[in-house]
Formats: C-alpha cells, structure tokens, sequence
C-alpha cells in the first residue's frame, strides 16, 4: 500500500501515514492530475494507492484523468477524498464539492462509498483495500455523530437499515444519516413510523433494499451533494424501474451555496432533519392509497 | 467470444518471432529493415481502417524500432513479466506504430493488424491497455502518460526491481499542463529508473507547433525543470541508441531526449504536411506510398 496526496495531508490527515511509512508516501504537491496519473501506474505495476485530496479536486479537478488512466482500464487506485458537500463550511464555493458523486458514478467500473461516521469509514477503507478495482470514498470535513455500533460490520453494496419503519423509508448518505435518524425520532411523535436505511455504498446500489423500502409507499432521500445525478437520481431510477411510489429529494437545489458556518449552511440550503421530515410528510400526502 | 476478451498472446506470423527476452544484437542493418516493415504496416492499416494518424506514427518509427528491437528487456510470449521494461505510449494517436511493432515483436499475429479501428478488434483506435497484449497504458487523451511512467518507476524503485520505464511523448502534446506537473514531479522524485523520449516533430494538428502554441526554448523548459536533456536526430538508429544508453547511466535525475524528427517521414507527401496528423490515405495515396517504401 502507498499513500499520495496533493499538499493537503495535514487536513486530509495522510500524514500520519507519512510519518508511519515516509518511504510509501508522496507528496504529489498542488497537482492533481499528476497525483492521479501516478497512482495508476503505481497500480498498473502491482502496487495499492490511496490517494486522497479535497472531493473538489478529485474528481472535480481531474475528471479526465480519472477516466482514462484509473475507470477504463480498471486498475487498483483507491480516492479517499475528504471536504466532500457543503459542510467544508466557511471556505466557501470553491471549496465545496456538491458534483464529485455525480461525476464519480457516471464512470463504469468504479466503487463509490459515502460512510456514515467514523467507524464506517475506517472499516470502508479496509474493504477498498482488500478489495481489487477503483474505489471512491468521500468523507466529509466536520465532526459527524457515531451512528454504528463499535461492533458494526460494513458489508460492500449492502444498504444498513438503521431504523425499521412502515409508513415511509428516509434513505440517506455521509451525515444526512445522522439527520434521518433525529427526522425518524421527531415524525415518529407525529404517528409517522419512518424506516431509515444507509446506503453507504452508492455504486453498485444496494436495489433489493431500495424495492423493499418502496413497499412503505413512500421514500425520501437525504444527501449532501446537488439534486441532479447524486443519491436522488439514482433512487429514483431504480424506483421507476421496478415499484414507482412517491419520492422526494433532500439535496442542494441547483445553485452554489456560500460561505458560512457548515450548520447555517446546512439549514440555508436545506439539509437538515426538519427537511427530511418535510419531504417525508410530503410523499406520504402522494401516496397511492 | 468477440476478440477483445482474449488476452492471451498468440502464435504469430512475423518475421521477428523471436522468443527471447532480449533483442539486444539486432545490427542497424536489420532494423532499418524492421522500420521500413513498420511503416508499411501503418500506411496499409490506416489505408485499410479508412482513419487513423499515419503522420506521428512515421515521425517515430525510429525510436519505436530501436526500443522493441534492441533495447528493451522483454517477452513477446510473456507480456506480464514483471522485470519486463516498460513502454508507454502517451501519444496514444500513434497506436498503429506501437501495433505494428508488437505484432512484428509475436505479441499478436501480424495478420489482425489489417483489424485495426473494427468493431471488436483488438486494436483499438487508440490504445487500450484491457485488451491489447503488450500494450502498458489506455491513452488517448493526451498528457496522462508521463504521469503513469513515473508511477511506475516509482513501484519499480519500492519493489527493487530493476526494470526501466520509457515513455514516449509528442512535442504537442506538451501544450498539456499536466505534462509540466510530471516533469516537476519526476525530478523531484529523482526518479532516474525513467526515460522520456519526444518524438519532436514539430507539428499538431493545427499545423506547426510555434505557430499554434509555441514551446521554444523546449530544450531549456526540460532543463529547467531539473531533467537531464539529450537532443538526437530522431531517425539516426547511432544516435538514438547512444542517447538510451547514456540515460541509462544518468542517476539522480530523470533524462529526456528531445528526438528531433519528421512528421510522415519515409513518405513524400506526408512528410511535414499536417493534413496527415488525423487523415489516413486513400487507396492509391498508400500504393504510392507503398512503393516508396520498398
């Protein structure tokens, strides 16, 4: 295993293994394309690299790159990138990475993983890295409440089901997980029984427990990321295919959100539980009875 | 099973089926022979293909002859084998040149080159390192290759091994900023397990290079850049194994040799004319072509 990073490792927190393991780590410096392209051909030559920067740089900086020297061969580089959505917080636009799962999914042949908290993620990096093909994992910046158990498994393609339920299912990613969870608490005062699934593994997607969730008649999705072509659109194909029910999307609408603290962000644009259970109130209004 | 799924290198008809792993004896004499071969492969391919960039693959034809033919430690038989050195095509729009030496080479049998650009062959518009026996690296989408060599010395160096990494760049393609991040990086990296060769042709496709994008002074960008520089007429077999092997000895640093060549060389009217870039020839462009080349 070899470790790159883009001159962010004292945020992406690779330095710890570069401080571990100084001879399987490189510093790529401000150059993403370069990191990226060196990690495939130390993946072409029998090696596993995790190469991590911000989520707006890989794959917002690098797409190509990704594509051709990564995707279509399909070689063994791992992307863990961290400041993934909004919640970068006070850097603002530049900084905030809403588009990578789009981009990401759209490539054939990648693993795409959005953990939920800590200890998912440390048991997600295990599994890319026992695991042979591209991976992308995105993590985000802030600190995310353990939603796991320390004895928690993380089963690959799986979605978890954190809270069983019957009038609707949230399904949620990263740390809208979190936020499904208090949404599912509060509705539930209301006499509305949410199911709550972690869809951890966006790619490939989990579509037996997305057509079980149809069955409460109602799903709503719960994501960090823009509207088009992230969690929501995913649901919503696999929803149309084989149980059409109503659905509604907690997700940042077609805009670039601003600087500010990650929490005002998150209600500014609309992430939180009390839209979550906005949403849920709102598809259950559309159900077929 | 549609062609792409079979890996596996094949008998072969080509005149070079040599099953050693070195070539290294091969006198000039034969190779200017093998590269007359290889340019009669690529104008016959792309002629056939209807497509194609015959242009960049005759400007190298030299430099691809020499490294396949003489220089390279490698198995036709046993594409995989992990001392083997590595070749990278990053100016993958040459990709009937390097098919054309691997085929010669027994990679594959010299027949499938007339598949070139078919549904379900092998040979790939541009190359594909999935389904091609011999083929290192998917390019195509130029200044990713430099990129991918270093990586690959790099694992060389981690592993011990003492393999070499060669990649060949087109001097357009060094418009492409990503090609400048890996030279930083592979002189940072000292990483002197890797040879990087410009077919320096002086055109793209929009014509000639100083008038699209100029990269004067290139020699002094390299060197500047911390690479060790070496600049060799491009078509001189002397010259051009002189330079390999003098990088060989360089430690501490990457080396570049700047091939100075001619777009199309070997037939007159492809020579320095950029419409040959992207255009393959019609049928009796390539029986003249054809008869230039016997």
């Amino acid at each position: 295993m070899v470790v790159l990073d883009a001159d962010l490792s004292r945020s992406t927190m690779t330095q710890f293994f570069a401080g571990e393991f100084p001879s399987r780590f490189f510093d790529c410096g401000i150059a993403e394309q370069n990191m990226v392209g060196i990690a495939a051909g130390l993946a072409a030559s029998g090696k596993i690299p995790f190469a991590s920067t911000f989520a707006v740089f890989a794959p917002g900086r690098c797409f190509d790159q990704i594509r051709m020297s990564i995707a279509q061969p399909g070689l063994n580089v791992k992307l863990v990138t961290t400041h993934g959505g909004i919640s970068v917080g006070e850097d603002g636009t530049s900084h905030h990475c809403i588009e990578d799962l789009s981009l990401i999914c759209s490539l054939p042949g990648f693993t795409v993983i959005v953990p939920a908290d800590a200890i998912e993620t440390a048991q997600a990096v295990r599994v890319a890295a026992t695991s042979y093909g591209p991976f992308y994992i995105r993590l985000c910046r802030p600190k995310v409440p353990l939603v796991h158990n320390q004895d928690y498994r993380f089963n690959l393609g799986k979605a978890v089901t954190m809270r069983q339920g019957k009038d609707a299912t949230i399904i949620a990613i990263g740390l809208m997980v979190s936020a499904a969870l208090e949404a599912a608490d509060n509705l539930k005062r209301e006499g509305i029984d949410c199911r709550v699934l972690n869809i951890s593994t966006l790619k490939p997607i989990d579509e037996a427990a997305i057509i079980r969730a149809a069955e409460t008649g109602a799903i709503v999705t719960a994501e960090e990321h823009l509207e088009h072509g992230g969690l929501g659109s995913i649901i919503a194909q696999v929803i149309a295919r084989h149980y059409p029910v109503p659905m509604e999307f907690v997700a940042i609408k077609d805009t670039y959100a601003k600087s500010g603290k990650p929490a005002e962000l998150l209600q500014r644009y609309g992430l939180t539980a009390k839209d979550i259970e906005q949403g849920v109130r709102s598809a259950i209004k559309r159900k077929v009875r | 099973m549609p062609l792409g799924e079979d890996r596996s290198p094949l008998s072969t008809t080509s005149a070079y089926n040599v099953k050693a792993e070195v070539f290294s004896s091969l006198p000039i004499k034969e190779m200017e022979e093998i590269a007359k071969r290889l340019r009669r492969h690529i104008i016959t391919m792309t002629g056939k293909a209807g497509s194609g960039h015959p242009g960049g693959s005759l400007s190298a034809v030299e430099i691809v002859t020499v490294l396949y033919f003489r220089l390279l430690r490698h198995k036709p038989l046993d594409p995989q084998w992990s001392d083997r050195d590595r070749f990278i095509l990053s100016k993958g729009h040459a990709a009937p040149l390097l098919y054309a030496a691997l085929a010669e080479c027994g990679y594959f049998p010299v027949d499938e080159l007339s598949t070139l650009r078919q549904l379900d062959s092998r040979l790939q518009g541009h190359t594909d390192r999935t389904v091609t026996p011999g083929v290192e690296m998917s390019a195509g989408a130029l200044g990713q290759g430099l990129s991918f060599a270093i990586g690959i010395a790099l694992a060389g160096r981690l592993n011990s091994q003492s393999y070499r990494a060669y990649v060949l760049l087109g001097d357009g393609e060094c418009d492409e900023g990503q090609i400048w991040e890996g030279a930083m990086a592979a002189a940072h990296f000292k990483v002197d397990n890797l040879t990087a060769i410009v077919d320096n042709n002086g055109q793209q496709i929009d014509g000639w290079n100083r008038d699209v994008m100029n990269l004067d002074p290139f020699n002094k960008k390299w060197q500047a850049f911390g690479w060790h520089v070496i600049e060799v007429d491009g078509h001189d077999f002397t010259q051009l194994i002189d330079a390999f092997n003098q990088a060989k000895q360089v430690k501490g640093q990457p080396t570049v040799i700047i091939a100075h060549t001619i777009k199309g060389k070997g037939v007159s009217f492809m020579e320095n004319n950029p419409d040959f870039h992207g255009k393959a020839p019609n049928a009796e462009e390539v029986e003249i072509a054809l008869r230039e080349l016997e």
